[in-house]
């Protein structure tokens, strides 16, 4: 007799004992060599201080955290982090969430309508951040044309908000075709019939989407919230680099970006590791958090 | 508290299926009014336009005498009870019954106090912190009744709201539905395809066909008096029973024998009888004037009470009921027999024949 877990989830079962672990073998390389051996050296060199001309290093165990977080431009950079991944996955999603619920509206043409939604996602990063560099460069800039005959001092070159509302436009701009998907999923999934029920208890259409369709969509808006933070906080390096290298001043200095320019362009090693290593911490804790709620995400029904 | 006047209802689907082909009817004050039929007949299209939910290809309804066609749902003052409940899933029971009464602006208060006593009513009152996930069926059902009951509106209308339940709780809930509608006095469309679910609910029974209204009126006089074959055997279980007859030199004699017994006129071409107002005959017996049946017992159905025994007669199959238990067993000979007042006659087309033929 077979229990019930194996009949539910077949396995196969190999007759020779090593090919399963040849198998494995290439992904278990792979992840070694490019994960587990690369964490490690950060590890190891966030224990380091190397003197100026990197000619001798001494194990300083975690001075070079201690230094970090007591650091001011850190802490800046923690700050303009959290803004900056608040406000890309907030905008990201609300415009999403808007032209979802319009794109469920559209009667004709609705196929194409969602195709061209989803196509900035295909766009790199660089190329999305290149895209509104120019498209908002001060002097050769179209639109920063018309928002100066608007009468706004548009200068992201020199304003740290103009260069950080800069940034979060353009990473902002990248996530909203994935972010439109599942929200057009999401909207679909919700039973017409219970919207047809909220309609004749006399709720109008604002009024039923915040009260039926916004709370159904939970676990949806829940997902994307994980998604884009991780994304504004991991995948925007790009972005950051094309747009405004962190600047102006360090305005724009994400923590990612921060590890770049300490350890590559200013080549304080011991700092840039141990900055890495927190930064492995965070995404540990965001994955933990996306395996534990989203994965098994909140049902009604 | 209202009436509800459908007036040449018609309604063509954007993809051009036209579902329903023109209806009249008129649901007087406090009258619960069935609308029977099988599947895809266009019952639930009728509903909702009723409700405001389709928009009306043409014709008019109107809700206590006002033309509401271009009103919406939200300003109907209907309540609507769906098949599936359409209960809203992140609500709690009181939420849920609250929800419509929040939507209209009435007091915290009278809101409480409404809720507490239609979950009473419905014995709700300790189910009013779940989520609907955790209630059965039936409780879901209570429910989707007590959202409508608990805001008072002008009309109920009900799409097939029993047809998820189990058939015990079926029958309780028909009755229950049936006394709080004469209690509350609102007036109501009920949506089914089960006979009889419509007829022991209905004070005014519609039945439709193929986006047609068939037939309208008190329950019992429809199954008394169908109007077309479609309505003979579509109320009453099992169905009446119909034998097509040939007319002409291709008659049989049993055939024209039972056709001198149709009303004058020559129209007849189907002849139905009820399969409980057949009675058995002995062999010799001739009753004149009634109708007499050769047929032979194919199968013998026994409930308890009664019994049903399928025969072939006259080139077609009949089910003719018996009291209690039968001795009768397939292959048996009978003759079958039905006073001539028992005896439905319908034309060519399914029309009714009759001496005063119902206006409808
Ligand atoms: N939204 C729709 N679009 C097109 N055709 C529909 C739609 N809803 C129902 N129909 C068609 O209209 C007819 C009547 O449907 P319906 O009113 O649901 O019947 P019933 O409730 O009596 O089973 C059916 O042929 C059905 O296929
Ligand atoms: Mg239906």
């Amino acid at each position: 007799m077979l229990d019930e877990e194996t009949k539910l989830t077949p396995r196969v079962v190999f007759p020779n004992k090593v090919l399963p672990y040849l198998l494995v073998a290439p992904q278990l390389a792979i992840t070694l060599v490019f994960f587990y051996w690369p964490a490690g050296q950060a590890l190891y060199q966030s224990m380091l201080r190397q003197d100026p001309f990197g000619l001798k290093s001494k194990f300083v165990w975690f001075a070079n955290f201690r230094k970090v977080l007591a650091d001011p431009a850190y802490l800046n950079s923690i700050k303009v982090t959290v803004a900056f991944s608040l406000a890309t996955a907030i905008v990201a999603m609300a415009v999403a969430l808007l032209l979802a619920v319009m794109a469920e509206k559209v009667v004709r043409g609705k196929a194409l309508y969602r195709t061209l939604m989803i196509w900035p996602y295909a766009v790199a990063p660089a190329i999305a951040g290149m895209l509104w560099l120019f498209l908002f460069n001060p002097s050769i800039g179209s639109l920063s044309y018309v928002l100066r005959s608007l009468g706004i001092a548009w200068d992201p070159l020199l304003n740290g908000s103009h260069a950080m509302i800069l940034l979060v436009s353009a990473a902002a701009w990248k996530q909203i075709s994935y972010n439109f998907l599942f929200f057009v999923a999401g909207l679909q999934a919700v039973p017409k019939t219970l919207i047809e029920a909220a309609a004749i208890d006399g709720a109008r259409e604002t009024k039923r989407f915040w009260t039926i369709i916004f709370p159904l969509l939970a676990p949806t808006t829940f997902f994307l919230l994980v998604v884009n933070t991780v994304y504004a906080l991991f995948d925007t390096f790009g972005i950051v680099h094309a747009v405004t290298g962190g600047g102006p001043g360090k305005t724009t200095e994400t923590l990612v970006y921060k590890v770049y320019n300490d350890g590559f362009v200013n080549l304080i090693l011991g700092d840039s590791a141990a900055q890495s290593v927190i930064l492995m911490v965070i995404v540990i804790a965001l994955t933990a958090i996306q395996f534990r709620y989203v994965e098994r995400k909140v049902h009604y029904g | 508290m209202a009436t509800v006047d459908l007036n040449d209802v018609r309604k063509v689907y954007a993809g051009g299926v036209e579902a329903v082909k023109g209806v009249s009817i008129a649901i007087p004050d406090k009258q619960l009014c069935v609308l029977v039929g099988p599947s895809g007949c266009g019952k639930s299209t009728l509903l909702r336009m009723i409700a405001g939910l389709e928009t009306i290809s043409s014709g008019t309804i109107a809700i206590d005498g006002k033309i509401v066609n271009a009103i919406g749902p939200t300003e109907r003052d209907i309540a609507m009870v769906f098949q599936n409940y359409a209960l809203y899933p992140h609500m709690k029971v009181y939420d849920n019954m609250a929800y419509g009464l929040r939507n209209r602006g009435t007091p915290k208060a009278e809101i409480d106090s409404r809720v507490r006593s239609t979950a009473k009513v419905l014995e709700l009152s300790g189910l009013l912190d779940r989520r609907p996930r955790e209630l059965s069926g039936g409780q879901r059902q209570r429910v989707a009744m007590g959202r409508a009951i608990v805001r008072n509106p002008k009309v109920f209308l009900f799409d097939e709201p029993l047809s998820n339940l189990d058939a015990k709780l079926r029958g309780q809930m028909r009755v229950e539905i049936k006394s709080l509608q004469r209690r509350l006095g609102v007036t109501s469309v009920y949506v089914t395809h089960d006979q009889l679910e419509a007829m022991t609910l209905a004070d005014m029974l519609v039945v439709m066909n193929a986006g047609l209204v068939e037939q309208t009126g008190a329950p019992l006089d429809i199954y008394e008096k169908p109007a077309s074959t479609f309505v003979a055997s579509f109320i009453g279980a099992p169905p009446m029973n119909l034998l097509s007859l040939s007319t002409g030199s291709s008659a049989t004699e049993l055939e024209r024998k039972l056709l001198g017994l149709a009303p004058p006129g020559g129209r007849a071409a189907t002849l139905g009888f009820r399969p409980e107002d057949a009675e058995l005959v002995a062999d010799a017996e001739d009753r004149s004037g009634a109708l007499m049946l050769p047929a032979t017992v194919e199968a013998v159905e026994p409930v308890g009470a009664e019994s049903f025994l399928h025969c072939s007669a006259a080139g077609n199959r009949i089910v003719i009921r018996v009291g209690g238990r039968t001795t009768a067993k397939p292959g048996d000979k009978l003759r079958i027999t039905a006073t001539a007042e028992k005896l439905h006659w319908f034309d060519q087309g399914g029309r009714r024949l009759d001496s005063a033929s119902p206006s409808f």
